[in-house]
């Protein structure tokens, strides 16, 4: 008998793939709807200041100005955010407007031109405020901090301190320590679709807002909370994203505008940023100053880590508090830590927010740890490899703060980037000027902890079959381009044993889908995916029963055939076609119904802030960059990365090796071109792709895909993570071959040219000098 | 101030196409708004993503930086004109079989740059690709798989297009 043909691991195209390059697919500026009005924003001027009064009289003159929003109007003083600990964001000044670029106020038109014409002519008076611009100055005590919830009369957001085992003493024992002082420049998520949403008040008095998010579900709350609106009165609706990476994940100002706007003019509005907004909305990577102590012995062992981060959050908390915390505690994988110690500071500026960005929070942690081991292994005349694998943690253990280690495939990851990036032949072994550099990693599946403590499952699936014999499947698993949707097809299709192509995923839409936590934290696969499954299977069993009554066989032992069948186990000659289950599972009952969901399991230790970091499982990364450094300009070529990845199961390998792809050319940016630079006034000075600078196809070399599977005991099929790990470790492994070609360690990253040409410059001074006292 | 229109008689993927708009309405603009084929997409309405590419007369355009008043006349191909009613271009079914499109914002920009390098090459090497494709960003892919869909459909693109009326630019000029 044929046996069902499992999809997983196979390479299918996303299941929207067509009306992608159709041009048919349609996202938030290509919806319309009767009556709409377009609004624009009017911003700030000045760094900080308190906004007196807004002035649309010229703005009124405009043709087709039908309406605006100012400070102290209804609803734009109230507060919401991502997190419930720091809810600190307003849709408009209240009254403060706190940085060059932040939302003062919004005019409503006919056309989209005249919203143009008519944010130009809104006049503002403001009364400037002393501007806080560097984390350390936001560390001073001040009469008046930017939140009134900061931490003892200064800017200070978020204080983490934590230590585990005896660090002192292990800096007492070290035979080796290394580390540093890096600094990191903030970076803008980059997407290509700009932000945008249209708010549609109902005629029954709800209000929709149709916007690109990767959260609805946060979004739909803080609407609620901003609009004054119990929840079922909102209905969110998420068409086609251009791509996320964590800058659609929080609900922003312009949404609560855009719905006290529709609301207020009674017509739908329509609001999309233009790409310098996008920049100024940021809520991007911290700019981030890391100090990293690393102990080890003689022979190797890793004694411990001593870890210090301050972060800028700009004006707003966002998803700042998390960012604090895993910029310590995911540094305690993939190694084994005897002792870890970790303090961490975000301050408020009077910049654009910092927030969530791919790899949230392990990234330039990521780069100090890697580096410092880099350095050991020098100090200690070993292959980086070798102290790497020295060190891993094994599979089923728990660390020192209490993160639970089911699967792991680094070990695997690393004997095969080694293998296939030719390591032994090239490590040292280059002329000057040419180098190869690993850099390793460690992250979350999903945070088991829930941002809002309610006992609701994380994800919920839910499956509706009826006489055509389509599966739909509704979820809030937010498509954001990385493929969720056809990764929920997949599980129910696996589940039920039927082809793919009978799934269409609903995934969009508040008023139809159970709620699911949306896109960030590497979380979707894993617990939207366990959540399908559980849907399918619970479908399947009805089918099985079905099938029972059809043939007066037992339920339990129909299992799925080829081509759509269910046979018997105990009599091959029994075979049921799945529209002949399905029509008998229907008679008498109606549309086959299930439900399937997802909450993970209790985890970690009792002590303060021990939820972060806890995930159901840990992906893995080992990660080879070669580069060409000239030393003449400084500037730095990267020729091939391999990139090897422990994703548990590849579900769809044609997506798993599309995530790594895109994983490690956004990291390859971060690593090379790309940085928010500002201006000593805290303007943006570089809000464009021109000034931006995203590697283009020219600037990016091949990337080779590895594909680890450890296959997680609790991932569906096996799977865990594979769209946000594989961004930090490429950041290190570039930093490792530029040692390599040209012996400097760069600690200001993106390791632009000039940046590269200065540490080639000092060590020049340093070996004079050297040389002079010898 | 007043935003006075005027008509516009543009050639759309092979249909005559009269439009209001105004002197300084953009290509981009005018193909989203009043033709109504919002397949072309704004990245960042400033020349910097290729987002919005399309063709006037065979050659990629930044159709963010054209005003559409300057195109009358002229024949532009946008992402719809790609396909030949119910068939799609062999590169558009590449794109979508090599993982080509992720959150497929890019996309219809780069198949109106691949589609200009394929009517003249059929065989490019990977080099040639990026040189071609080099004006328009991905923030998903990292272009490999780009690279790939391009790669894996050239002489079947390039006759597809040959057959309907659509060669190359080069056997154009001879
Ligand atoms: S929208 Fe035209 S280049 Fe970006
Ligand atoms: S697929 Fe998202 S930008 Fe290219």
């Amino acid at each position: 008998m044929t046996r069902y043909q499992s999809t997983v691991g196979s390479r299918f195209p996303l299941i929207d793939s067509m009306e992608k390059t159709s041009g048919q697919g349609i996202y938030i500026e290509d919806m319309k709807f009767p009556g709409m009005l377009y609004a624009r924003l009017v911003r700030s001027t000045e760094t900080y200041a308190q906004v007196e009064e807004v002035d649309f009289s010229a703005a009124q003159e405009v043709e087709g100005y039908v309406d605006s929003l100012a400070p102290g109007e209804p609803g734009t003083g109230n507060t919401f955010g991502v997190l419930p600990i720091s809810e600190d964001e307003t849709p408009l000044p209240a009254p403060n407007a706190l940085y060059s670029g932040a939302i003062v106020a919004a005019v409503a038109c006919e056309s989209e031109v005249g919203a143009r014409e008519a944010a130009l002519r809104v006049q503002m008076r403001t009364k400037k405020l002393p501007a806080v611009l560097r984390p350390k100055d936001a560390l001073k005590e001040t009469d008046q901090p930017i939140h009134s919830n900061t931490i003892g009369g200064t800017n200070l957001h978020k204080a983490v301190d934590q230590e585990f085992g005896d660090v002192d003493g292990a800096f007492e024992q070290a035979d080796v320590v290394t580390g540093g002082e890096y600094v990191f420049d903030g970076i803008n998520h980059g997407f290509t679709e700009p932000i945008g949403c249209i708010a549609v008040p109902e005629p029954n008095g709800r209000m929709s807002l149709y916007s690109a998010t990767q959260v609805p579900h946060y979004l739909h709350r803080a609407l609620a909370k901003v609009l004054e609106m119990p929840m079922h009165r909102i209905r969110v609706y998420k068409p086609l994203v251009g791509g996320g990476f964590g800058g659609k994940s929080d609900p922003f100002p312009h949404e609560m505008v855009a719905a006290l706007l529709a609301r207020k003019t009674g017509r739908p509005v329509k609001l999309i940023f233009d790409r310098d907004e996008v920049f100024l909305n940021n809520h991007g990577r911290h700019p981030t100053e890391y100090k990293i102590r690393v102990a080890a012995d003689r022979e190797g062992r890793l004694l411990g880590l001593d870890a210090h981060s301050r972060i800028d959050g700009g004006a707003w908390g966002s998803f700042g508090v998390v960012t604090t915390y895993y910029n310590g505690v995911l540094s305690q994988g993939p190694y084994r830590l005897p002792s870890f110690r970790y303090s961490g500071r975000r301050v408020y500026t009077n910049k654009p927010a910092s927030g969530a960005m791919r790899g949230h929070g392990a990234v330039n942690a990521r780069y100090a740890l890697e580096t410092a081991l880099d350095e050991m292994a020098e100090k200690l005349q070993v292959d980086p490899f070798d102290l790497r694998a020295q060190n891993a943690l094994p599979a089923n253990t728990t660390t020192l703060n209490h993160l639970r280690i089911t699967s792991t495939g680094f070990l695997e990851c690393l004997e095969r980037v080694r293998e296939r990036s030719g390591w032994n032949e090239k490590f040292r072994k280059m002329p000057y000027g040419r180098g190869i550099g690993l850099g390793c990693g460690f992250y979350i599946s999903g945070s088991a902890l829930p941002i809002h403590r309610t006992r609701t499952p994380q994800s919920t699936v839910h499956i509706k079959i009826d006489v055509d014999g389509g599966v739909t499947i509704h979820s809030l698993a937010a498509d954001i381009g990385q493929g969720s949707d056809t990764m929920l097809a997949q599980c129910v299709a696996e589940a039920m044993g039927v082809r793919i192509d009978r799934c269409r995923v609903l995934a969009k839409d508040t008023d139809t889908a159970p709620i699911d936590l949306g896109s960030y934290s590497s979380r979707v696969t894993f617990m939207a995916g366990n959540a399908a499954l559980r849907a399918g299977e619970a479908i399947f069993r009805k089918l099985q029963r079905a099938c029972a009554r059809l043939t007066g066989k037992s339920a339990e032992g129909f299992v799925k055939g080829a081509d759509e069948t269910y046979l018997h186990l105990d009599d091959p000659g029994v075979v049921v076609p799945y529209m002949d289950a399905l029509r008998e599972a229907l008679a008498d009952n109606g549309a086959l119904i299930a439900k399937g969901a997802y909450i993970a399991p209790k985890l970690g230790g009792a002590f303060k802030g021990s939820g972060a970091g806890l995930s159901p499982s840990y992906s893995y990364q080992a990660f080879v960059a070669e580069v060409e450094v000239d030393p003449e300009t400084g500037f730095t070529r990267v020729d091939k990365i391999w990139a090897a990845h422990d994703c548990g199961k590849a579900l769809n390998r044609l997506a798993v090796e599309g995530q790594l792809e895109g994983s490690v050319h956004m990291g390859m940016g971060q690593a090379l071109t790309e940085q928010m630079v500002y201006l000593n006034n805290g303007q943006l000075r570089n809000a464009s792709f021109l000034d931006y600078k995203i590697p283009s196809p020219v600037d990016t070399p091949e990337i080779e895909a590895i594909v680890v599977e450890s296959n997680d005991p609790e991932g569906p099929l096996g799977a865990k993570e594979c769209g946000e790990g594989a961004l930090a470790p490429i950041i290190p492994a570039i930093g490792n071959a530029i040692y390599d070609a040209v012996g400097v360690r760069l600690h200001e990253v993106p390791m632009t040219p000039e940046r590269v040409l200065k540490a080639l410059e000092q060590k020049r001074k340093a070996e004079e000098k050297a040389r002079a006292h010898s | 101030m007043s935003f006075s229109r005027r008509i516009l008689r543009l050639h759309v993927n092979g249909q005559p196409r009269e439009v209001l708009a105004r002197d300084a309405d953009t290509l981009l603009d005018v193909l989203r708004e009043e033709v109504e084929l919002t397949g072309t997409k704004r990245g960042c309405d400033l020349g910097t993503c290729g987002c919005c590419t399309v063709q006037i007369d065979g050659e990629p355009v930044l159709s963010c930086l054209t005003l559409a008043a300057e195109v009358e006349g002229k024949q532009i191909t946008t992402v719809e004109g790609l396909r030949d009613g119910e068939r799609f271009a062999p590169l558009q079914e590449a794109w979508a079989e090599a993982g080509a499109s992720q959150c497929g914002f890019c996309t219809p920009g780069f198949l109106l740059a691949a589609d200009r390098l394929l009517r003249d090459n059929a065989s490019p090497s990977r080099d040639e690709i990026r040189e071609a494709l080099a004006g328009n960003l991905c923030r998903c892919t990292g272009y490999v798989k780009i690279i790939d869909a391009v790669e894996r459909c050239a002489a079947e693109h390039r006759t597809f297009c040959a057959e309907r009326g659509r060669p190359s630019t080069v056997s154009e000029q001879v």
